[in-house]
């Protein structure tokens, strides 16, 4: 394992090396064109795109995971939990490529009428919901990493739920407080780490999330405001561009995309099995 | 204090939010499921199994190639990978509390979360290159390199779940430790490992973007190794993005017939998952 792990940084990095030495690290990193034939290469574009769908995506799939977990756990029959528990599971096996499949013809013609419009209509003071509603885009890419990461998130938090003492919230429960109080005073506070760590998990799976995105994203490197703009990511520059890279310059920037990508999610899952870890303890200084 | 009766609104409230939540999240499944099988259903025949695909225009014309690409490389790389995944998983699991052990398991993990495209690219600095060109050894090389990890993982939880004493028992009949980890541990935690590799061979299957780089596609049937190969994912994905309405419908019958591959897949795993679970109880 330990060889593969060397292995991986070892490959990426030399086959990243001749771009890196061309352009410069820092030109790289921070420029903003990509232009392959005029031999011009900026990674910005594509950092952004990744950071803004992987933004949406947590945001709409936090909310409904954790309210779907406090249902299952807290709130609702018994009886519905393996049914929802297998329904995730299926969720979760379904390859991203037939996600992008149903993206690509019933998510995007959906958003570009109504919600784009309507979107635009009701909140279009803000410059996020503004410009053309093409369905191709960064909401559309947000929206289906957001389909795709529910059910990390939501066994997770599931799991980080089942933690929590149950003396809190039978505590809680006989002073008095309705079944939500209780939640919102003993059980969400001691799981917070936790549902952090989840978020964070379905993030780094967001980040590396490949076919769905580059199927509904819209690919053009460019850097817009507007969430119904299209866009581009790291990832999916990579699939639709590597195999047809001529030149080593072409292919080293690529490479040099995975890297970045590897590091950012490298980085991340790491913290987030830290927090996790570090809820199943226990919070600091409480003992059982 | 707010008066009761608004404490048991606000509570209701959000039950109902969070039971919408459920709904919501459940929705997309039922859509996708439902598409799948609605559009995709109609262009399934023998034909669509068995031929290879036609040029745009030209009526007929099937996956089969892909089936069997998607299989055969997958295949390979299940040789390949559970060696090496199993292997690393009873290290872990008899030898891995030492800072070398965890140092490995800690490698695993974050190796688990490690994006496919940039398994794809090492695959491509691997094989490709060297080789010059794109190849069915390459595709396979990236999917074993995505189901070692996960297998290395699960082979670890279910090795520790062999009772201590049935270890203990083998070296105290004077068997060495590595016959003991081989034919009495390994073999009781068989079944369990057995799903595993299921389950990893069933996601090896859905795998489409490091295959992009590395095995290419191809229109013909191919069965040498160092060809470039076509696979079920990467046909959906081309028939997807392409203009052409009969395409779009065979990339639907093609994710139907996926779906069912993996499905099946996890189907048995946690068909043999629960029967193990009953065994020991």
């Amino acid at each position: 394992m330990l060889v593969v792990a060397g292995l991986i940084l070892l490959e990426l990095e030399g086959v990243a090396r001749p771009a890196v030495r061309e352009l410069g690290l820092f030109r790289y990193l921070v420029g903003s064109q990509w232009d392959p034939v005029g031999g011009s290469f900026g990674a910005l574009p594509f950092v952004y795109g990744t950071l803004v769908t992987s933004l949406v995506g947590i945001a709409l799939a936090l909310p409904v995971s954790v309210g779907l977990a406090l249902f299952l756990s807290e709130m609702g029959p018994k009886q519905l939990r393996p049914v929802v528990g297998f329904a995730i599971e299926t969720l979760a096996a379904i390859p991203s490529v037939v996600y992008g499949l149903w993206g690509l013809f019933v998510l995007v013609p959906l958003l570009r009428d109504p919600v784009e419009p309507f979107l635009g209509m009701v909140l279009g003071f803000i410059p996020l919901f503004r410009g053309p509603p093409i369905g191709l885009g960064f909401l559309a890419a947000g929206t289906i990493l957001a389909v795709m990461i529910l059910p990390t998130i939501a066994s997770v938090t599931i799991e980080v739920l089942k933690t929590v003492p149950e003396t809190l919230k039978e505590g809680a429960l006989s002073l008095g407080a309705t079944r939500w109080e209780a939640i919102r005073v003993a059980v969400l506070p001691y799981a917070r780490p936790g549902i952090i760590g989840a978020a964070l998990l379905g993030l780094a799976r967001a980040l590396g999330e490949t076919m769905a995105v580059t199927m509904v994203i819209g690919n053009s490197p460019e850097i817009r405001a507007s969430l119904f703009a299209p866009g581009y990511t790291l990832p999916a520059v990579i699939a639709n561009e590597f195999a047809e890279a001529v030149t080593p310059l072409h292919t080293g920037a690529l490479a040099g995309l995975g890297l970045v990508l590897f590091g950012i999610t490298v980085l991340l899952s790491a913290a987030a099995r830290l927090l996790v870890q570090a809820v199943a303890r226990g919070p600091r200084g409480a003992t059982a | 204090m707010t008066s009761y009766r608004v404490r048991k609104a606000s509570n209701l409230a959000w039950t109902l939010v969070c039971a919408g939540a459920v709904a919501l999240a459940l929705t997309p499944l039922l859509s996708l499921l439902w598409l799948v099988v609605s559009h995709g259903a109609p262009g399934l025949s023998l034909s669509f199994f068995v031929d290879r695909p036609m040029p745009v225009g030209e009526p007929g014309g099937g996956v089969g190639n892909a089936i069997v690409g998607t299989l055969f490389m997958v295949a390979m790389a299940t040789l390949v990978a559970v060696p090496v995944g199993v292997g690393t998983g009873v290290f872990l699991a008899e030898k891995g509390d030492r800072p070398f052990g965890s140092a490995v398991r800690f490698v695993t993990e974050v190796l688990s979360g490690v994006p496919s495209i940039v398994v794809g690219i090492v695959a491509y600095g691997l094989v490709v290159i060297p080789m010059r060109r794109f190849s069915a050894v390459a595709g396979a090389v990236s999917l074993a390199l995505l189901m070692v990890p996960p297998l290395a993982r699960a082979s670890e939880e279910f090795v520790r779940l062999v009772p201590g004493t049935l270890r203990e028992a083998s070296l105290a009949l004077g068997v060495a430790q590595w016959r003991t980890s081989l034919r009495v541990v390994l073999r009781t935690a068989l079944p369990g490992i057995l799903t595993a590799v299921l389950l990893a061979v069933a996601r090896a299957a859905g795998e489409t973007a490091p295959l992009l780089f590395t095995a290419l596609n191809n229109q013909y049937w191919n069965l040498r190794p160092d060809q470039p190969t076509a696979s079920l994912t990467v046909q959906i994905f081309n028939y997807a993005i392409s203009p052409y309405e009969d395409w779009h419908q065979k990339a639907w019958s093609a994710a139907l017939v996926l779906l069912l591959l993996v499905g099946l897949l996890n189907l048995v795993a946690r068909a043999l998952a629960s029967g193990r679970l009953k065994g020991a109880r």
